[in-house]
This record gives structure tokens, sequence and C-alpha cells, in this order.
């Protein structure tokens, strides 16, 4: 199990470890500023930041958040279509193993942005950009259209899969020189009902994909959640018996049919429902769930868990999960029963185990 | 006459199914619409009579760019969707 999480919040970056049966936290960078998501890997912690005046900024540290350094934020450059200014970095993810030092950024507006010198320097994936399917996005959350969540095939790191609020999921077979809208299956209830099937508007709130059996994903979308078995060319609506709303999913790393989501009420409430928070986990592929409450506030809690707020680690039993009131609880159990870490954190974007 | 269709997100405001309303531009016709809806007004258009920020205009099967959606000319049998934008989430 995973003894370290990363807490990237509105305002700093925070280390929490885990001591004896609790966990230590930490401010370890960013005092004040608000930390869009963090990344470690191969030792080295990328903390991308948004700062109130000054823009959305990326900073590398190599000694684990003792030290860092200013690293040139993604740029889309001028002669872009469009050309945008960078809102936020919205999610990092590595290229994989195969391809060490390569990095992802998936920004707001829509830019996907490659980087193979460990965040050195980047480029605009332009053949993205330039999809025509674009001119069709649009915000979710925020007030341009943005890549929350992006992840490369274990199998073949140069097949890259992504998803967009609200643009739909595409995939990448060629390190995204090429791209292909998937998403047969998916549902929009909040556009005209004829183009309520278009994949390239639909609202996936986040997807994750079961790191042993990269084929199988799962998906918590602004209207329902969804599973695919093919890499996300299909998808099949599931039917928890919750709310089905909600931001944050996890996948178990090795066992394919089970996942976890955090339900609140649709879409213009977006809180748990009667101030109980609770997490709820498939074992079967979404056929049948159990919710769980143990350890988590019920009565009086209003806590919303964002896009990248809940994480399982790597061995599938440990979870967290980062909420809007700045509470952080863990999971020994699969989530069957939880503690309070901290409940005073500022606003959580990010969660993750490192 | 140009149909008009509101968000469910209104519904403790307006009815459900389309209303009805004359006008050449979008603009016209849901001031024409809204002009029977008094109370709904204000939660489409702001004290300015600006299209909200984050209300979202569809026509014809178009979703309409926010700062030329009053003005797009529309024909008679136009279907109009006043949307919540998920940008305002």
């Amino acid at each position: 199990m995973s003894d370290h999480l990363l807490i990237a919040t509105r305002k700093g970056l925070f280390a929490l470890e885990r001591k004896g049966a609790g966990w230590d936290s930490r401010l370890i960078g960013f005092e004040g500023v608000a930390v869009t998501n963090v990344l470690r890997t191969d030792g080295v912690i990328y903390a991308a930041l948004k700062h109130g005046h000054f823009g959305a900024k990326l900073h590398r540290s190599d000694d684990g958040g003792a030290t860092w350094r200013e690293l040139t934020a993604p740029a889309f450059p001028a002669d872009a279509a469009d050309a945008p200014s960078l809102f936020q970095i919205w999610t990092m993810e590595t290229g994989g193993r195969t391809h060490p030092g390569r990095l992802w950024i998936g920004a707001i507006p829509a830019g996907l942005f490659r980087s193979d010198d460990r965040g050195e320097t980047w480029q605009l994936v332009s053949s993205f950009w330039n999809v025509p399917e674009r001119k069709r996005w649009f915000g979710g959350g925020y007030d341009a259209a943005g890549i929350h969540s992006i992840s490369p095939d274990p199998r073949d790191e140069d097949r890259v899969f992504l998803a967009i609020s609200c643009g739909g999921v595409w995939e990448s077979r060629d390190a995204g020189d090429s791209w292909s809208v998937l998403g047969k299956g998916l549902f929009a209830p909040y556009v005209p009902p004829e183009q309520a099937e278009d994949s390239a508007i639909q609202d996936p709130h986040r997807v994750v994909r079961c790191a042993s059996a990269p084929d199988v994903m799962w998906m918590q979308h602004h209207a329902g959640i969804y599973r695919s078995a093919d890499a996300g060319a299909h998808w099949t609506r599931l039917s928890p018996p919750t709310d089905d709303f909600g931001f944050a999913v996890a996948a178990h790393p090795r066992q394919a049919q089970i996942a976890w989501f955090v339900p609140a009420i649709k879409d213009e409430i977006r809180m748990p429902r009667d101030g109980a928070l609770c997490v709820t986990r498939t074992d079967d592929g979404g056929q049948s769930w159990e919710i769980m409450r143990h350890g988590l506030p019920q009565r009086d809690a209003y806590d919303l868990i964002y896009r990248h707020g809940l994480e399982v680690d790597e061995a599938g039993e440990r979870l967290a999960m980062g909420s809007t009131t700045g509470a952080v609880w863990t999971s020994e159990n699969g989530g069957r029963s939880w503690a309070l870490v901290n409940a005073h954190l500022p606003p959580i974007y990010a969660v993750r185990f490192v | 006459m140009a149909e008009i269709h509101f968000t469910s997100h209104l519904r403790n405001l307006v009815t459900d199914g389309p209303l009805s309303a004359e006008g050449a531009t979008v603009g016209e016709a849901l001031t024409n619409v809204l002009a029977a809806q008094p109370h709904v007004r204000g939660y489409v258009l702001d004290d300015r009579g600006s299209l909200r920020k984050h209300v979202c205009i569809f026509a014809d099967g178009e979703r309409l760019a926010h700062d030329g959606a009053l003005g797009r000319r529309i024909g008679a049998d136009t279907k109009i969707y006043v949307m919540q934008a998920l940008s305002g989430g």
C-alpha cells in the first residue's frame, strides 16, 4: 500500500504521510496559490498552479517538494487556430514506462500538450486541436471546454485515450498524430433531443481504466455512470440504486469488475442526498452495488468530490478522497469504512497516491 | 411562429412543452415569449436585457455563439431551446 499522498488544493500543495494509525498533513508548497493538479513520476513532482491574477503555471521538484523550479508552462502557439490563452492545467499524466520523460497535459481550453523532456518544453498536439468537432465542444464547469482525463494504454502507450468536458471521449493510436471520437451509447440530456447522442458533445466528468485490463473503463458522466469493455468505443449505462450524478470515479487496478463512485444529487444541486456522504462500489461490473457510509459524515455534510478527488492505490485496497470543504478521508478496506484524516484543508482539487 | 423550449431546470417557473412566439430574431421571439412569462425573464436575460452568461441557446439544431445569439435571424418554424450551459456548473 502507498503511505504517501499529495493533495492539490485551492490554497497550496499538501503532503500526507502515514504515521502509525493516522496521517500527518504538511503544506509543502505554493501557500495561498491554487494547485489545480499534481503528478509524481520517476521521483519528480509536477505541480500545476493557477494564480488568481497571474495565470496558469507549472513547477517541478526533484527533491520531494523541498525545493521547486518553475518550468515554462504549455502555451497555445500564436498560429494555432483561435489561439486562446491557457486558462488552467487540468490534468497531467505520464507517457508510460516505454516513453521515459514523456508527459501529457490536458488543459482548459481543451488543448492537449506533450513533453518528451520531463516538462522542460511543451508542444500543442495540433492534430487534436484541429479536429473539426472542436467547433461543437463547450465548457463544462468552466467557460471553455477542457481535457481532464488522459490515459495511455499500458499495452501500447502510443495509444492514448482522453476525455473532455464537454467534448466527448477520444483516442489516438499513433501517439497523437491522428484522432477518433469514441463514445457510442453515451447520452446527453442537456442539448436538444436530436443531438443527445452526438459523441462530440458528451460531458464525461471523469474516465478511468483498469490498469491490468485496460479495455475496461469507467465513466462518471454529467448524466449517469457508464462502463466500457472495449477501451471506450461502446458504453453501457449502469443503474446504481443511488444518485448517479457525481464527478469522481476510481477503477480497481487489478479487478476489472470493481469501481467506486461518489454520488450527489444531480446537476443543479450537487450535494450529497440528505446531507449524508457515501461512496458506492460495484464488484460485478455494475450489476450490483454497495453503498458505503461507515466513517463518512451522515448529517449536515455538503461535501462534493471533484473529478480528481478520489483515488485507489496500486493494491486496490486503500482509497483516499478529498472534498470541496477541505476534508480528506482514507479507507484501508476498499471503501467499506473510512477515517477522517483532516477536516480543515482548503477546498481540494486532486488527491494522488505517490 | 417559433417554438420555444425551456430547460427542465426552469421547470418550476415555466411549464413543460414548447411555447410559441413571433419574432424575426431569437431575441424578438424571446422578448415576446417572456412578455407573457415575466417571472422567467430575469432567469434568462440579465437586468440589462443581455443573455445571461451561462444560458445557452440552440436554434434550428445549432448551438449559438453566446454573443450573437439574440440577434440570430430565425424562420417561421424555428425551434429554439433555452438551455442551462454546463459551463455554469
